[in-house]
């Protein structure tokens, strides 16, 4: 194997994912002995910690899959091998620099981006040296872009654009005004998860069509019809975060009117494929395929839940809640996870085609991802419920007090996150194991 | 280029041309708070607020971290205010760290989250339901 560069961004996208759920089990566990850990790793250096470790996974692993799609699957020529490498590096130094920033508390940023906002810099001239080998790679070796190009194009595209926006709030023109200033904050952050939303489902697509052995999932009016959707999406449907905040009406019109009907589009795309996929097929990518019918059921589960709070009426009263929590966490994890796991399975059959996908630790591991997923979700919605009744229906109850009530909740969500976390260590360590030999012989 | 890419060339760029106005209209319009520019000693209790990570625990405007409580309207409600404010910054009450802040930082956040409340409700107890599923907020214009 002559470029080994993609398998570093999935090398450290596993090992980000890892770290990512320490720092998830060390927050939960605040929640129930709010004393632990609160002296040295207070919650409020862990959340920053876990946001960034799993944000890492989710970016280094898209960004990792789609090199390896076109170097080695594709076999295109990259316009540019060095600027790979130093995109890797970029992200690499940038990566340590963000975790020092963070263990010294030079915490200047915000919710989601809390390093210090010249760290950002060096993030935009990694994806725009993606953008621009991406781009001249395409330009005169592929003719008749099937979606996920398009899709993969658009992410890399966006991303830059929305992670510049999140950073207007430097300028005292948004700094100094709080209600627009949290608009756009908002804004910004609705529509970078839409744009690593365009990352991942297109990697869904490009694995449903190598599955298959057919690319006519990824082309057609259909196909290119829901792109279109989800880029409408990503562009205006972010204001179902900030209902509640008193910003222009017309701005949360927009966003009702077109909000998560993303959701609509990619469990369209699955069921279609599903539905014509022929056993040789499954059982050739058996774990791929397994991760991604996975991501089918929970965008199902979040397809309800997203529909339910984008209508303002609903949303008043799940708003601020921990019901917005199991919505990320099921997009997050049951969504974009499995899809990216499915992508490291089919990397590794690739690459090693003699890895055993059947072994013990991949297949209990897979169940128990499956089953603790959906407690730690359904807990989270319980959580939020409660909270929920406190904040409308409920007088005269403090805050500790409702959260005093919430202890066997909050045990539950600790119980069956560790049990995530232990399916994780057992689907990633064989996975990481297995790159690591490689990339080293 | 293909006449099917020149299609899609062309609706991308529709798309853009009206996020651009998009963005114009959001980055631009009023919104439904008093338009009062933040002072210089609440721009500083942002400051201390960004850089000791209180959206981590706390919310505004139902927005941030669920192991404390929303802090929109902290400094108008009944029994709280800013030397409730105050009492709980160096404490250290529960999971909350202990923080120093001297008397001017604790007043700049007073400052800050006294500006917050000022904009509007949270939660608005007072909206109006529509039989369409939509709701009227109340605000503070």
């Amino acid at each position: 194997m002559k470029n080994k560069s993609p398998l570093l961004f999935v090398i450290f996208a596993l090992i980000s994912l890892l770290l990512g759920i320490v720092f998830g089990l060390l927050s939960s566990v605040q929640y129930i002995i709010p004393e632990f850990l609160k002296e040295t790793l207070p919650f409020s250096k862990l959340r920053p910690f876990h946001v960034t470790s799993v944000v890492s996974w989710i970016v280094l692993s898209a960004t990792g899959s789609i090199y390896f799609y076109l170097i080695h699957i594709e076999k295109l020529n990259f316009f540019s091998k060095k600027l790979i490498k130093t995109h890797f590096f970029i992200f690499l130094c940038t990566g340590i620099a963000i975790y020092a920033s963070l263990l010294l508390g030079k915490m200047e940023g915000r919710e989601y981006l809390a390093y210090t906002p010249i760290l950002t810099i060096p993030i935009l001239i990694g994806w725009l040296l993606f953008g621009v080998n991406y781009f001249k790679t395409l330009k005169n070796q592929v003719s008749n872009w099937p979606v996920y190009y398009w899709m993969w194009g658009t992410g890399i595209t966006f991303m830059i654009y929305h992670l510049s926006e999140a950073n207007l709030w430097l300028f005292p023109y948004f700094k100094n005004h709080i209600v627009r200033d949290v608009t756009v904050q908002w804004k910004s952050y609705g529509s970078f998860v839409g744009s690593w939303n365009m990352l991942v489902y297109g990697i869904a697509i490009y694995l449903m069509s190598k599955i298959k052995n057919d690319n006519s999932v990824a082309r057609g009016k259909t196909v290119f019809f829901f792109y279109f959707l989800g880029l409408a999406n990503l562009m205006f449907g972010w204001a179902h975060h900030t209902y509640l905040i008193p910003m222009q009406p017309w701005i949360r019109y927009v966003a009702y009117a077109i909000s998560m009907t993303e959701w609509i589009i990619l469990l369209n795309i699955i069921y279609g494929w599903k539905k014509s996929l022929t056993k040789e097929n499954r059982e050739n990518y058996c774990m791929a395929y397994r991760f991604l019918m996975t991501s089918d059921f929970w965008i199902f589960l979040n397809l309800i839940l997203a529909l339910l709070f984008s209508i303002p009426a609903i949303n008043f009263f799940t708003h601020g809640t921990h019901i917005t929590v199991a919505h990320s966490m099921g997009t997050t994890i049951g969504i974009n996870t499995t899809i990216l796991l499915a992508s490291v399975f089919f990397i590794v059959s690739k690459i090693k085609p003699s890895f055993n996908i059947n072994q013990f630790a991949i297949k209990k591991g897979h169940l128990l991802f499956r089953v603790s997923l959906f407690l730690f979700w359904c807990s989270l919605l319980i959580a939020g419920i409660k909270k929920s009744h406190w904040m409308y229906f409920s007088e005269n109850i403090l805050f500790s007090e409702m959260q005093d009530s919430l202890y066997a909740v909050y045990i539950s969500i600790f119980v069956f996150g560790f049990g995530l976390a232990i399916s994780i260590v057992m689907i990633s360590f064989p996975l990481l194991k297995t790159l690591i030999k490689v990339l080293k012989s | 280029m293909s006449s099917k890419r020149q299609k899609k060339v062309l609706i991308i760029s529709v798309l853009i041309t009206l996020l651009c106005v998009y963005n114009i209209l959001v980055y631009t319009s009023n919104n439904c708070e008093k338009p009062v520019k933040l002072s210089l000693e609440a721009l500083h209790g942002q400051k201390l607020w960004q850089n000791n990570n209180c959206w981590s625990c706390h919310q505004i405007y139902g927005l941030g971290g669920y192991l404390g409580p929303d802090l929109t309207n902290v400094h108008s409600s009944p029994n709280k205010g800013a030397n409730y404010i105050k009492a709980f910054l160096n404490s250290g009450i529960k999971s909350m760290p202990k923080f120093n802040f001297s008397e001017e930082e604790k007043n700049a956040i007073v400052a800050y989250l006294k500006h917050i409340d000022s904009t509007g409700y949270y939660p608005n107890y007072d909206a109006d339901f529509s039989f369409t599923g939509w709701v009227n907020l109340k605000t503070k214009k």
